[in-house]
């Protein structure tokens, strides 16, 4: 699987590349600014990509501004965006279109490097891949909300990581319950939200981003 | 050229006599009679739009100073909030333009204008027809045409006097050459004694500076504290411990490798946990956001932050300078957690705009209001007020003239806007 990948601090772009390697992937360009970023999307045309948020000449958000960008040009392209903070803002931004393949990861969780080469592949695959902070805010915020407060503990577990990019065979084995009882919760989930209820485990993920982003 | 400067000031020193008679004495009689319609109540609403015309009118003259004759008049009004909609509003308003000592000043300005300020404006065209006439009136005598006249203290009667017209209007001619642009120069003095502040309010804008810059110094000396103890009791510790597990996982790896594996996990855990906490000290030093993407979307980040649903309206056509935009940021987050905290409201809002060289930002709920801005030096909290931090936000807000206005009746809506007069540069290069 190839990966171009975009990071301007030297010691961490060093390590995704070993990390990346030691799980075969392909680097097919490792760059540390926005307008090689831009070339590089462009020319090898990745499987998937790994972009920091900051990157220079502006060091503001041209990672995130290249990565939209690509993804506008060629609808789908797999983005894993990593950053030393997150933002509902910018995941929002991220997940607009609706055609998935996003990933939004707190530059922290490359610590643990099965879940993040999981969060890499799952992108790649078109999935999602959300931050558990992310999640966090979006659930904070709609603290009030009526149908979620009717969740139980455990379907709000469920609705967390689903949320995340999960899929029920992860989410099974995270919980460490059957698989079919994860099937259930979520269809209660759906059930209680008023979504509607779909088998693709992407559009489901998108459905339940999409209604926890709402108001 | 001096024949030129000399006809110049004498046609601005007719303009101008023509504009005090006219404009300056209607400015002053309206004035008056809006001033003596206060009590009625239709004054307060007549007093505003003709104090509005005459900083205009008078600020006009202040170009017209520096323009013809390079003095420079300063213009020291007070920044003033925009007017909040409705009646109380209004008053408020109308309050604020009668407490600022340049309105009286103007006004002043005005009766002075029509009297002295006419009277020396007309004096260089009057030199310039008087000396012209010198030169015309023997003419019309000889003719015929005129009989019983005074010329200054000439007679048409006596033929030796008319023969002595033409050299006092001459002589007046030269009084003109000389003094016309000093007389225009008068004029303007003039209104230089009356529009200039007096001395005490300059001492008093120093004083104010000399105290926003201690609160500012003052400020920055406990954030620069806060920011050394959060490293220090965190950070820097986490990575001690982590640094200490390292050295004993060194030692047991090859020993006790189960062991080591268990410190290496906690050795990772001290380190999420390390950057856990610099990343929110960051965010309170400044939000990476406001980095990224300026005011507009940092508040905008900021919202979707909050635990009630807040709107934000209002773009910014570029970005104020670095520290402008991060008083205006924390003030926001400010005024939303304040919200968020005791006033009891369902949902928030934030306006943003930029227009004649202010910031001006709203943050307003629909909670239960009664937020009262205490005023200087009587503590926090006012009785039956909802207890703020508003007076601080006032001082931080003051290092950069920004001001601060609230209105919050008693059960609410409370809206709070501040303005910091900056300019905008570098439109933003984000595409968003």
């Amino acid at each position: 699987m190839r990966v171009v990948l975009a990071e301007d601090l030297f010691l961490l772009r060093d390590g995704l590349i070993r990390m990346l390697e030691a799980f075969d992937f392909e680097i097919a360009a490792a760059v540390d600014n926005g307008p090689d970023l831009a070339r590089a999307l462009e020319e090898e045309r990745p499987d998937v990509a790994v972009v920091d948020v900051r990157l220079p000449p502006t060091l503001t958000d041209e990672g995130l501004q290249c990565a939209l960008a690509a993804r506008r040009a060629r609808p789908g392209l797999p983005v894993l965006v990593l950053s030393q903070h997150v933002e509902q803002l910018y995941a929002r931004e991220l997940l607009a279109d609706g055609t998935g393949g996003v990933g939004y990861l707190l530059k922290d969780r490359v610590f643990d490097a099965d879940q993040f080469i999981d969060a890499v592949r799952r992108v790649a695959a078109g999935g999602t891949a959300m931050d558990p902070q992310v999640i966090a805010q979006l659930l904070s915020r709609r603290s009030r909300d009526r149908p979620l407060a009717r969740l139980t503990p455990r379907e709000t577990e469920v609705l967390e990581l689903m949320a995340e990019g999960r899929s029920n065979t992860a989410i099974a084995s995270k919980l460490v319950v059957t698989e079919r009882a994860v099937a259930k919760h979520t269809s209660n989930i759906f059930g209680k939200l008023q979504l509607p209820p779909s088998d693709d485990d992407n559009r489901r993920v998108l459905a339940v981003l999409a209604y926890l982003d709402r108001g | 050229m001096r024949v030129r400067r000399t006809l110049v000031a004498g046609a601005r020193g007719l303009w101008l006599t023509g504009l005090s008679l006219v404009g300056s004495a209607a400015l002053f009689s309206l004035t008056l009679v809006s001033l003596a319609l206060l009590p009625i109540g239709l004054g307060w609403l007549t007093t505003p739009p003709l104090i509005a015309l005459t900083r205009r009118y008078a600020d006009q003259r202040r170009r017209w100073a520096h323009d013809w004759t390079g003095l420079r008049i300063p213009d020291d009004h007070r920044p003033l909030p925009r007017p909040q909609p409705g009646l109380s509003g209004l008053v408020q308003h109308c309050g604020r333009l009668l407490r600022d000592p340049a309105t009286w000043r103007e006004l002043v300005w005005l009766w002075v204008d029509m009297v002295a300020g006419s009277l020396t404006a007309l004096l260089p065209g009057v030199l310039i027809v008087l000396g012209i006439e010198g030169f015309v009136l023997p003419v019309l005598i000889w003719k015929g045409v005129i009989h019983d006249y005074q010329y200054v203290f000439l007679y048409a009667s006596d033929p030796t006097q008319v023969a002595l017209m033409p050299v006092l209007g001459a002589a007046v001619l030269a009084a003109a050459l000389v003094f016309n642009p000093k007389l225009l120069r008068a004029h303007f003095r003039i209104a230089a004694a009356f529009l200039t502040p007096p001395k005490a309010e300059l001492a008093a804008r120093v004083a104010r500076l000399t105290e926003t810059r201690h609160d500012a110094v003052d400020a920055s000396a406990a954030e620069l504290r806060r920011i050394e103890r959060d490293l220090h009791d965190g950070a820097q510790a986490r990575l001690v411990a982590m640094g200490m597990d390292l050295g004993t996982i060194e030692a047991l790896i090859e020993r006790d490798p189960a062991k080591a594996k268990e410190l290496v996990g906690r050795a990772r855990t001290s380190s999420a946990e390390a950057l856990t906490e610099l990343r929110d000290l960051v965010r309170g030093i400044h939000p990476p956001v406001l980095a990224e993407r300026g005011l507009d979307d940092a508040v905008r980040a900021l919202a979707l932050r909050m635990p009630l649903p807040v709107e934000v309206t209002g773009r910014l056509p570029g970005r104020p300078e670095a520290p402008v935009e991060s008083a205006a940021y924390f003030s926001v987050s400010e005024l939303l957690t304040n919200a968020v905290k005791h006033a009891d409201a369902a949902r928030m809002w934030v306006d943003m705009e930029h227009a004649e060289g202010r910031l001006r930002i709203s943050v307003g709920d629909d909670g239960r209001g009664g937020v009262i801005l205490p005023a200087d030096g009587t503590g926090a909290s006012g009785e039956g007020g909802v207890h703020s931090g508003l007076r601080g936000l006032e001082r931080r807000l003051g290092t950069f003239d920004g001001i601060l206005a609230v209105s919050s009746p008693v059960g609410g809506p409370t809206l709070v806007t501040l303005e910091i007069p900056c300019a905008l540069c570098s439109p933003k290069t984000s595409s968003s």
